[in-house]
């Protein structure tokens, strides 16, 4: 990536290795930075609002308590993790709260045991996996690529999500079959169509999409396709051409 | 549908030239398999079994292929299945998804947020309400407005969502009894399913595909006369059941195909990320509604049923019981109706227009036209800005689950603060069950593969999205 293009993820540290503050109260994960009130960007905007910049930002690290079975399940974890030999710091990015749901961001390199301690510790048990869903942010640079897996504890009755990212130019993520099979489906789905490729799953293979098809197709720069419509004499541009709003 | 006959020591001397005579043509099966395959292959479109057995040769140790599907009466939709077999029996089980791919998730992402019903509830066509409800659930949490969705609102989506679990598993046992040979199990399903699809048709306008789930509530309060139809399939449905089970509960042949069949116990569940029917049948009483209510579940009273025998027979009775108890429900839906909006106060996310009934049909209410385009400019700018662009959602993401007919149904949904969705991922139930194809068919009959994977109900629009 050329250096000239805005660097979104400053705040959000770009990988695991750098120093950012672990579990500190951050500042929210900046996916993108956008100028103006339109994204096409051609000098079509005259609306006025062109020098408009805002900065989008996910939900960063929660203030604690957290409230609910929150504040217990991360003590477990940590706890547990920390028997194991690992910090839990240098395993766990951020522990978001937001909307009654919690995440646990995850450093790739620690995902599988997390994901391990999360299942086998008693008072963890989140025996069930619920699948692999990728997303793209593609101005997040550094981690452009996040997935996130949901985790439910029949035991306890507690749902977790944990997620996890890796960057665009080395878009690998260990795979949690060896913990969870179940996710052998979802980690091909997410394959498919993000491309992200999951080291240790079994046969990685496209699932959708046929077995010879260019491209990712739910990355943000994969275009929709489609054609533009003729209605009563007037065009409509497919659904991707369109104008939009940001 | 392709034999592929392969020796697993030695080439035979004629496989070139047996080959050639297939795959050479120049009109051959364009789906068949080419050159490339090493052993014989024979194309079958029907005809004489025999025929093609003799042709084999006498020599047992070759591994047969069979690729059943995707266009295959008995696999559920465009299903392939390939399967290794050895005599009759199969001794590996793949499953071959892909076929019935509509990009709903990377299409989402280009409309509004109140578009995204539409395209949800093509995913698995017969779960409709499902989807809507687990996407609406998700962009109401995103929102943050859970709390203000009107009761009344909540009531009509559980009445719908229940009245859906019955069409779905009449739809189920229809089709499994039909891939087995019990036609008339087919005709009953399909006759029953036909009576909710008719109310849902009075409610929504449509049979299926409705987007009548909105977020922040549904696109338009109940039609009259529809509290009296549900009553009516209330009375007539419990016969109906009947009717079925006679048919089917103690039939010898019935069970002789089903009992035992597609054995998948709770650690294969708990391992493949089982949920719904297959789970329960296992015994474990594992279900959202209970454990981890939404749409005000909490009020209603029912049973979360469970067999024990882990098999398709015990799926097919679980899903009988399950119809009851979704009766149970919908009559309770029916007392807790109170008169009351159905969408949210918030003018910013309801949608401005409600549907009105005119002398030509469905269309917009003629007091809200009226009302944007001859009394209020500002109206009229609202309405506009609402329906052309759409209502703006904070960052952040949510999963929602819902208990789905076939299982959890998980809405991950991921907001930029735009009008549009960032991403919306839907984890679908029939797409992670068929992944215990395998586990359950590996071992049995090329037969028990059909009733297997009826069992697990698979529906290739969820599936594939």
């Amino acid at each position: 990536m050329s250096g000239e293009q805005s660097r979104a993820g400053e705040s959000a540290g770009g990988g695991a290795l750098e120093k950012a503050q672990p579990l500190a109260v951050q500042e929210a994960e900046v996916v993108a930075v956008r100028k103006g009130m339109f994204p096409s960007g051609n000098g079509g905007d005259t609306s006025g609002y062109g020098r408009l910049v805002r900065r989008i930002e996910l939900p960063g690290q929660s203030p604690r308590p957290y409230g609910s079975y929150f504040d217990e399940v991360e003590n477990e974890l940590f706890g547990a993790l920390d028997e194991q030999g690992l910090a839990p710091e240098s395993a766990i990015e951020r522990v978001i709260v937001h909307r009654g749901q919690m995440t646990f961001q995850v450093r790739r390199e620690h995902l599988v045991q997390v994901a391990r301690t999360l299942r086998d510790d008693p008072a963890l048990r989140f025996e069930l996996c619920l699948g692999v869903s990728g997303v793209h942010f593609l101005h997040e640079i550094g981690r452009e690529l996040h997935v996130m897996v949901p985790l439910m504890s029949i035991t306890h009755n507690r749902r977790i999500q944990l997620e996890s990212t890796c960057p665009d130019s080395d878009p690998h993520l260990p795979s949690l079959y060896p913990v969870y099979p179940a996710v052998d489906w979802h980690e091909r789905e997410t394959w498919d169509m993000f491309g992200i490729v999951f080291d240790g799953h079994p046969a990685l293979t496209r699932i959708l999409m046929p077995d010879d098809w260019p491209g990712h197709p739910q990355r943000k720069d994969y275009p929709l396709g489609g054609i533009p419509v003729e209605f009563k004499g007037a065009q409509i541009p497919a659904p991707d051409q369109r104008r939009s709003y940001q | 549908m392709t034999i592929q006959a392969e020796r697993a020591a030695e080439d035979m001397p004629d496989a070139a030239s047996t080959n050639s005579t297939t795959a050479g043509e120049p009109h051959g099966d364009p789906y068949g398999v080419g050159d490339e395959a090493d052993g014989r292959v024979f194309t079958i479109t029907g005809g004489d079994w025999d025929e093609i057995a003799g042709s084999l040769g006498e020599a047992p140790e070759e591994r047969i292929v069979v690729n059943m599907g995707p266009q295959h009466p008995s696999t559920h939709g465009v299903l392939r299945l390939i399967l290794e077999l050895e005599g009759e029996t199969v001794t590996e089980a793949r499953v071959g998804i892909g076929y019935l791919h509509t990009g709903i998730e990377k299409n989402l992402e280009f409309r509004n947020w109140t578009q995204g019903t539409t395209f949800v509830t093509r995913m698995d066509y017969l779960t409709p309400f499902f989807q809507e409800v687990a996407y609406c659930l998700a962009v109401e949490k995103l929102l943050d407005i859970e709390e203000q969705v009107p009761d009344r609102a909540s009531v009509v989506r559980v009445l719908l969502m229940e009245l859906n679990r019955i069409s779905s598993h009449l739809v189920c046992i229809a089709t499994g009894g039909m891939e087995m040979g019990a036609l008339s199990a087919m005709i009953f399903g399909f006759r029953e399913r036909e009576l909710v699809l008719d109310i849902f048709e009075m409610i929504t306008g449509l049979r299926m595909n409705h987007a009548y789930i909105r977020p922040g509530g549904l696109a338009q309060d109940l039609p009259p006369g529809a509290v009296d139809k549900v009553r009516e399939f209330l009375a007539l449905m419990p016969k109906r059941i009947k009717d079925i089970e006679a048919l089917c509960n103690e039939n010898a042949i019935f069970k002789g195909r089903t009992e035992g069949i597609g054995y998948l116990d709770l650690t294969g569940c708990m391992a493949l990320g089982i949920t719904g029917p297959i789970l329960r049948s296992t015994g474990l009483p594992h279900d959202l509604r209970k454990s981890q209510p939404y749409c005000g579940y909490e009020q209603y009273d029912f049973e979360v049923c469970t067999w024990d025998t882990c098999d398709a027979y015990g799926r097919y009775r679980l899903r009988m019981d399950e119809i009851r108890e979704s009766l149970k429900i919908v009559e309770q839906c029916l007392d807790k109706l109170k008169p009351g909006p159905v969408m949210v106060e918030d003018k910013k996310i309801a949608w401005p227009a409600q549907l009105a009934l005119g002398g030509d049909g469905m269309g917009n209410s003629l007091d809200h036209i009226r009302h944007i385009m001859g009394e209020s400019m500002e109206a009229l700018i609202h309405h506009f800005k609402l329906v052309t662009e759409g209502f703006h959602v904070p960052p952040g993401q949510a999963y929602v689950a819902v208990e789905s007919a076939k299982g959890e149904l998980g809405c991950h949904a991921v907001s930029d603060g735009g009008t549009r969705p960032y991403r919306v991922h839907f984890r679908d139930p029939s797409f992670n069950n068929l992944q215990a194809t395998a586990a359950m068919c590996e071992g049995s009959m090329v037969a028990d593969v059909i009733v297997a994977v009826a069992s697990i109900d698979p529906v290739m629009g969820g599936v594939d999205r």
